[in-house]
């Protein structure tokens, strides 16, 4: 993050701080004037900036709603009412933090989707796409704790269906269980315990975000071309360039929060949860937030539990080797015209699992949802691998600022 | 007790992972409620102040007999329309537990303001020995509780019928078309002529109904109003502003050759 010419400040306390600790043109560096970024990046790069706002609007209003909200079993719920009621615009820091989290996973999504499609993850940049799953892993575990803080049926049993989940480990299982529980069941423990991890985890988040920014810095942000920039005719400096140009997606998705916020609040909320946490009593069919459905999917697909919490596990994890998975040497899908099929089949299958994962795994949908599971697998297990190795990719251009090969490459194709 | 709890997870967890047994009675729950055309939805969406009152005239006669509504305080009644002098007489009808007196025995006195709707029964025992062992649940956030809670709250009270013939009904229960498993131990609470209102409003079932899920919609969402009327000024402002952010990337854009 650090490097870049020193620049020559105009003003003295800029210039006594900066000889001092040169964090302005740290900044510039990562985000300014002195960040040469490729011409080419359409709007789908501007999410880790969206990413970057929902995580300080999860932070901001969280803190302001942990001043009100009381971690204990027999008040929770009470208390998350006396903010929705008492406190002076209680409700909108609380429905800006429900709906928030939704904005921050599906921005978090659609950024990894991205990545996905164009080849952001290979070489050099393996360990930036680590790390984002590894942000990916802490969002997960900071969501499920957030969700279960108000303490309704939904909260409470979403707690214990997951916490249940480390019971299938063998031999330990109930005493690690028990240990997570800090009792025999999902109680005052638990919730205090994940109120305490909920407040935590955000900051390791920015810490971690942190780092994924670093890494993207050291060879800068991929491109919808997959090549490297060649020369100074590739790059525009990251400001004003694409601080203008990601403003408005930013505007574009706080009138998206804020349609929800105003508008449908629980709209991707579940109505039993409005009913305080009852240990004695198990609503009808117990689903978690619409960002998990397709992995929960993936969890009932298997019959045995064990099995079901490996795949689970498996199916996150597998992301980490996602850059030795993908065996072509091309990033960017759209040199690449077998991969993109599978691309967008891939995100059919993702969307099929999430509509599973909210139905009875019965029947049809408990049907449709292990064969999606497995082709979920076989996406990166089989179709990557073998896609790269017998795609016949299609000619890259020769550099970002002469994409208007397309005589050219035309000429190249014909020739063949 | 914590066994009994551990049990129970573990059965709920088998349920949720293997799918549920409980399927069949999800399945005769699937009766929708009508569709109603509230005044409160929508982007302007607004309670009507006469049908507020009347609904709270009903949940006071008629469902307080037997509902608590612990998260509304009778300073709340302000927003609905009445004055506060009007509120305060309303509290003072009903009396609630006061601080001990010197010589550290319970006292009463009459409610304030600042007190939640008081509950009609002192402990969930004592509800469900009154109400043949089920718990009339509290009716702070019942419509946001149920799917669809206005249409649903509203179907619910004027959707009592005979049994239909072949149907078991269990001891001191009743049929409703839109209860989940159609057997409710509620007894139908409206009928025709059990309350006037003030206003003149013809007091039909299909009225109160009306009118008393009005009132729970706003007992649940107290902030509806204000929450639509701010949402319109930000939507505003952020469609403004981007907008504008856009304008300046096509200007900041504009001189590249690119």
């Amino acid at each position: 993050m650090a490097g870049g010419p020193a620049r020559q400040y105009n003003n003295r306390l800029v210039r006594w701080i900066e000889y001092r600790l040169p964090i302005f043109s740290a900044v510039e560096a990562t985000i300014g004037r002195d960040m040469p970024t490729p011409k080419n990046l359409n709007y789908w790069w501007s999410l880790g900036s969206v990413l970057f706002l929902a995580l300080i609007i999860q932070i901001a209003t969280g803190i302001f709603l942990a001043m009100h909200y009381i971690p204990n079993g027999a008040m929770a719920f009470d208390s998350v009412e006396h903010i929705m009621r008492n406190v002076n615009h209680g409700w909108l820091l609380r429905y800006v933090h429900a709906n928030g989290a939704s904005l921050f996973f599906a921005a978090a999504y659609i950024h990894i989707l991205r990545g996905m499609y164009y080849g952001s993850y290979k070489a050099p940049r393996e360990l930036l796409w680590i790390i984002g799953v590894v942000i990916l892993v802490i969002m997960m575990a900071t969501a499920f704790m957030g969700y279960v803080l108000p303490w309704g049926q939904m909260s409470f049993w979403a707690a214990t269906v997951i916490t249940n989940l480390f019971s299938a480990i063998p031999w330990v299982g109930s005493e690690i269980t028990t240990w997570l529980w800090g009792g025999f069941a999902v109680d005052s423990p638990t919730l205090q315990r994940f109120f305490s991890l909920h407040y935590l985890l955000p900051f390791v988040i920015f810490g971690v975000s942190l780092l994924h920014v670093w890494a993207l810095h050291v060879h800068g942000p991929t491109n919808p071309m997959g090549i490297s920039a060649r020369s100074k005719q590739d790059t525009v400096p990251y400001h004003p360039y694409y601080t203008s140009k990601y403003m408005s997606v930013i505007g574009l998705a706080l009138i998206i929060l804020a349609f929800f916020v105003f508008y449908e609040p629980l709209f991707l909320s579940h109505a039993d949860n409005f009913i305080a946490a009852n240990p004695l009593q198990t609503p009808p069919n117990i689903v978690p937030e619409w960002y998990f459905l397709p992995f929960y999917a993936i969890l009932r697909s298997v019959p045995d539990k064990l099995g079901g919490v490996i795949l689970f596990g498996a199916s996150i994890a597998i992301l980490f080797l996602l850059p030795w998975l993908d065996t072509s040497r091309v990033r960017s899908a759209r040199f690449r015209p077998t991969y993109r099929y599978f691309f967008w089949i891939f995100v059919l299958d993702v969307i099929v699992l999430g509509w599973v994962g909210a139905q009875h795994p019965e029947g049809t949908p408990l049907l449709i949802g292990r064969l999606a599971t497995i082709y979920y697998f076989a996406h990166f297990i089989i179709i990557l691998p073998f896609v790269g190795w017998f795609e016949r990719p299609r000619p890259l251009p020769e550099s970002i600022s002469k994409p208007v090969l397309k005589s050219g490459a035309a000429a190249t194709e014909a020739a063949e | 007790m914590t066994r009994l709890r551990g049990m129970l997870a573990a059965a709920a967890v088998t349920l949720a992972l293997a799918g549920g047994a409980d399927r069949a009675l999800a399945a005769e729950a699937e009766v929708a409620p009508p569709k109603h055309d509230w005044s409160f939805y929508g982007l302007f969406g607004t309670f009507e102040r006469p049908a507020l009152q009347r609904g709270y005239k009903v949940y006071k006669d008629v469902c307080s007999a037997c509902h608590s509504m612990k998260f509304v305080a009778f300073r709340n009644l302000v927003d609905i329309g009445f004055t506060e002098a009007e509120a305060k007489a309303l509290a003072e009808e009903y009396q609630v537990a006061g601080e001990p007196d010197e010589f550290g025995d319970p006292t009463t006195r009459p409610a304030r303001l600042a007190d939640a709707f008081p509950s009609p029964y002192a402990n969930e025992q004592a509800a469900r020995s009154a109400n043949g062992g089920a718990l009339p649940p509290d009716l702070s956030l019942i419509t946001k509780a149920r799917e669809n809670g206005p249409d649903y709250v509203r179907a619910l009270l004027v959707g009592y019928k005979d049994a239909p013939s072949g149907v078991a009904m269990a001891p001191g229960m009743n049929y409703n078309e839109y209860f989940p498993g159609h057997q409710i131990a509620m007894a139908a609470p409206l009928s025709e002529g059990i309350i006037e209102y003030a206003d003149g409003t013809d007091a039909s079932v299909e009225q109160m109904a009306e009118d008393v899920a009005t009132f729970l919609h706003w007992a649940a969402n107290p902030e509806l109003e204000r929450r639509h009327s701010m949402g319109f000024q930000t939507m505003i402002f952020l469609i403004l502003l981007t907008i504008l952010f856009w304008f300046v990337k096509q200007r900041v854009w504009r001189e590249l050759d690119h």
